[in-house]
């Protein structure tokens, strides 16, 4: 394929997805060692009536708000789970039950009662994301990458999630030590001076900016997948942190460009004529990535695991 | 409005659709107090979304065999053929590899739900080019619902409930004591998969009420409700039942009677308000009791120490201590006690006293786990052991005199 049709319909939908792809699982190695997976879950079902309320008070689709809104939602879902898990003691898992299903409601009773017809705004686009409509119309080929004028015609979802990608990185790399000790001993790491409260909930909130910048650009799909799938594929191939941070990094890209690859060119392949949802097909790949690392990886077992993998 | 639809006055389609909601209300109720007693409540999560695949490859499947690939039936198989693909995968990532429960879960309910995602684009770009309308079955629809789809809700729901009442003995031991059970013969594994089972069952007979993103809920809020309120494992079904049932009639009500009112939501957000009802004002768990406890628990300690402090004739400055002791008529505005205080402190420093002698007597040792600063003496001891301990104090005072 030529460079002409490349760079403007397929470079960023593919940058924005491997973005995105890593901005979640970057985090979500933590979250799985936490055993906190299913935060990423309940984020992304809360979002939802986050921006709806954004655009409720606002009445325009822009996106500050809309993003604020669902931070905004996001904060109010952790807080909302631990009072009703400390004020009810309610085991955690049923406490983030009832909280995320009740707020998912509350936004799609939200969105129903609204007018939103001239607007695009429904529930399915919130769950599957938009991924193949953004595409850069100003590109004419490899050219354009050095030309300020196309330049400014990126679609803004690219320089954002790459924001927030760098900001998860930077997020990991500053905190890399007190964030592996509490990680792996609370109590160690409470010893010895750390934060561990504070640090937990930052790493709760740096997961929330990476799934609404995410969810802005892919929707909640891929959000939910890639927060899980690859860290914990990653998991199955080595006992060292470093190691896995970098196999979750390489599973997520591969997973985004094979998924986004084969939802616009498989159908193509096999004679039909339209192609699939590349949200979807990003976390399916994600998905058979690790069954096979579930199946083959050298460190799946729990126990008698090789040793200095 | 509403009234007219709380009494099924609102036509045939209301009706249906209200009755179908109560019997899937109780039956989720019922079944998910034990998914909440064996604290898996979000497995149901992975379940709900795992159907979705099936949905697709069965409208398919149904289409490519020339049928009309809306049939419920047809569709509910393959959903639950889908979703039990997707429990069994859960259960071996979490037996057989590393991962906790909550990754395969999550790993389970988000790759099912991306991959259905695919095959619901690929049915909009079939060649047979009718809207399927399969969205419907993420939130549900109950629009135009026909009486023999309403007739297999009730169908469902009546099996799933009378499969959980016959089930009921062994879930609720595997629930509370899993190696007790083991020991007494029961098969852990069977009892887990049949409770699944069950949850599954639910699952598919609310796809098209409520839909699979929202029907967590009516498997976890329910029960979580019902604990509030009882102690007992019978008692929490029955309630959790009852909730589900009364959730799902007046969520279908108030749904049929205005427009833009879908029903799944609806039917989550009663469930929800009556959750949040329990959560405040439940009488042994819920926030208000705890609230008015710790008060009480705070005026009684504050009582205590002021009558001590008049006792020894000390000046009391604590603010809220004046106030309670002003309240009571024990003292008079200027800090000086009335008769009745001084009465009441003498009490308040002799029970004190005894205590001291109390603590310190071998014989009465376990007694003295019981000296919290409020409990009354005459409440823990005989009135032999007072008399001694009487006689201890009358002794020490000689001694030292």
């Amino acid at each position: 394929m030529s460079g002409a049709e490349f760079v403007p319909l397929s470079l960023t939908p593919l940058l924005i997805g491997i973005f995105a792809a890593i901005a979640c699982a970057l985090p979500g190695n933590f979250l799985v060692l936490r055993r906190q997976a299913l935060i990423g879950d309940a984020i992304s079902h809360v979002v939802l009536p986050g921006i709806v309320v954004a655009f409720l008070t606002t009445g325009v689709i822009a996106t500050a708000p809309m993003m604020l809104g669902a931070a905004g939602a996001a904060v109010v879902a952790v807080i909302l789970i631990e009072a009703i898990r400390r004020l009810g003691r309610i085991e955690p898992g049923a406490a983030m039950g009832v909280v995320f299903t009740a707020m998912f409601a509350a936004g799609v009773l939200l969105l129903e009662q609204s007018d939103t017809s001239g607007v695009h705004l429904d529930v399915e686009h919130a769950l599957f994301g938009n991924l193949e409509s953004l595409i850069w119309l100003d590109a004419t080929g490899w050219s354009s990458l050095f030309d300020p004028a196309a330049l400014a015609g990126l679609p803004p979802e690219l320089p954002r999630i790459a924001l927030a990608l760098l900001g998860v990185a930077l997020f990991i790399g500053f905190f890399w030590r007190p964030l592996k000790i509490s990680t792996f001993d609370e109590g160690f790491a409470a010893t010895q001076g750390i934060a561990t409260g504070a640090l937990g909930i930052a790493l709760v909130i740096v997961s929330a900016v990476a799934a609404v910048a995410a969810f802005d650009a892919v929707g909640s799909i891929i959000v939910i997948a890639m927060f899980i799938c690859p860290p914990a594929a990653a998991r199955m191939m080595t006992n060292r942190l470093e190691r896995q941070i970098g196999w979750s990094i390489f599973f997520a890209t591969i997973a985004a460009i094979l998924g986004y690859v084969l939802a616009g060119y498989g159908p193509l392949w096999l004679g039909f004529g339209n192609s699939v949802s590349a949200a979807g097909m990003i976390a399916t790949v994600a998905g058979l990535i690790l069954a096979v690392a579930a199946v083959f990886g050298p460190c799946r077992a729990r126990i008698g695991a090789p040793q200095g993998g | 409005m509403l009234l007219d639809a709380l009494t099924l006055q609102l036509g045939y389609n209301a009706t249906l659709v209200a009755v179908g909601a109560t019997l899937l209300g109780i039956s989720a109720g019922v079944t998910g107090t034990f998914l909440f007693l064996r604290k898996r409540a979000l497995v149901s999560d992975a379940i709900s979304h795992a159907t979705l695949p099936g949905v697709g490859l069965a409208f398919i499947v149904m289409v490519l065999l020339g049928g009309d690939g809306r049939s419920l039936p047809g569709l509910m198989l393959g959903s639950a053929l889908s979703a039990w693909v997707g429990l069994l995968a859960v259960q071996w990532l979490t037996e057989r590899t590393r991962l906790a429960e909550d990754a395969a879960i999550g790993s389970v309910l988000s790759v099912f739900f991306g991959f259905g995602i695919v095959l619901l684009t690929v049915i909009q770009n079939m060649s047979s080019g009718r809207q399927a309308g399969l969205e419907g079955f993420l939130l549900g629809s109950t629009a135009g619902m026909l009486f023999s789809e309403a007739a297999i809700i009730a169908a469902g729901g009546a099996l799933s409930l009378a499969l959980v009442l016959l089930l009921r003995r062994p879930m609720t031991m595997v629930a509370f004591d899993p190696g007790f059970s083991a020991s007494a013969g029961i098969d852990l594994r069977r009892i887990d998969l049949a409770m699944m089972g069950l949850v599954l069952a639910v699952t598919v007979v609310g796809l098209k009420i409520v839909g699979l993103i929202l029907i967590v809920a009516l498997l976890i809020i329910p029960p979580v409700t019902a604990r509030f309120w009882t102690n007992r494992t019978d008692g929490v079904v029955a309630l959790s039942g009852l909730i589900g049932g009364v959730s799902g009639y007046v969520g279908a009500a108030i749904s049929a009677s205005a427009p833009a009112l879908p029903t799944g939501p609806i039917i989550v957000l009663v469930a929800f308000a009556l959750f949040a009802l329990s959560l405040l004002g439940s009488p042994q768990r819920g926030v208000l009791a705890a609230w008015t406890r710790h008060r009480a628990f705070q005026r009684r300690v504050h009582l205590r120490q002021g009558l001590l402090a008049l006792a020894s004739g000390q000046p009391i400055y604590e603010k809220l201590t004046l106030r309670l002791l002003q309240r009571a008529d024990l003292v008079r505005p200027d800090g000086v006690a009335t008769e009745a205080g001084q009465a009441r402190a003498e009490k308040a420093l002799l029970d004190e006293t005894r205590w001291d002698v109390l603590r310190r007597s071998a014989s009465l040792e376990g007694t003295a786990a019981f000296y919290d600063g409020l409990t009354r003496i005459e409440d823990v001891v005989t009135p032999d052991q007072l008399d001694e301990i009487d006689a201890a104090i009358a002794a020490g005072a000689e001694a030292s005199s």
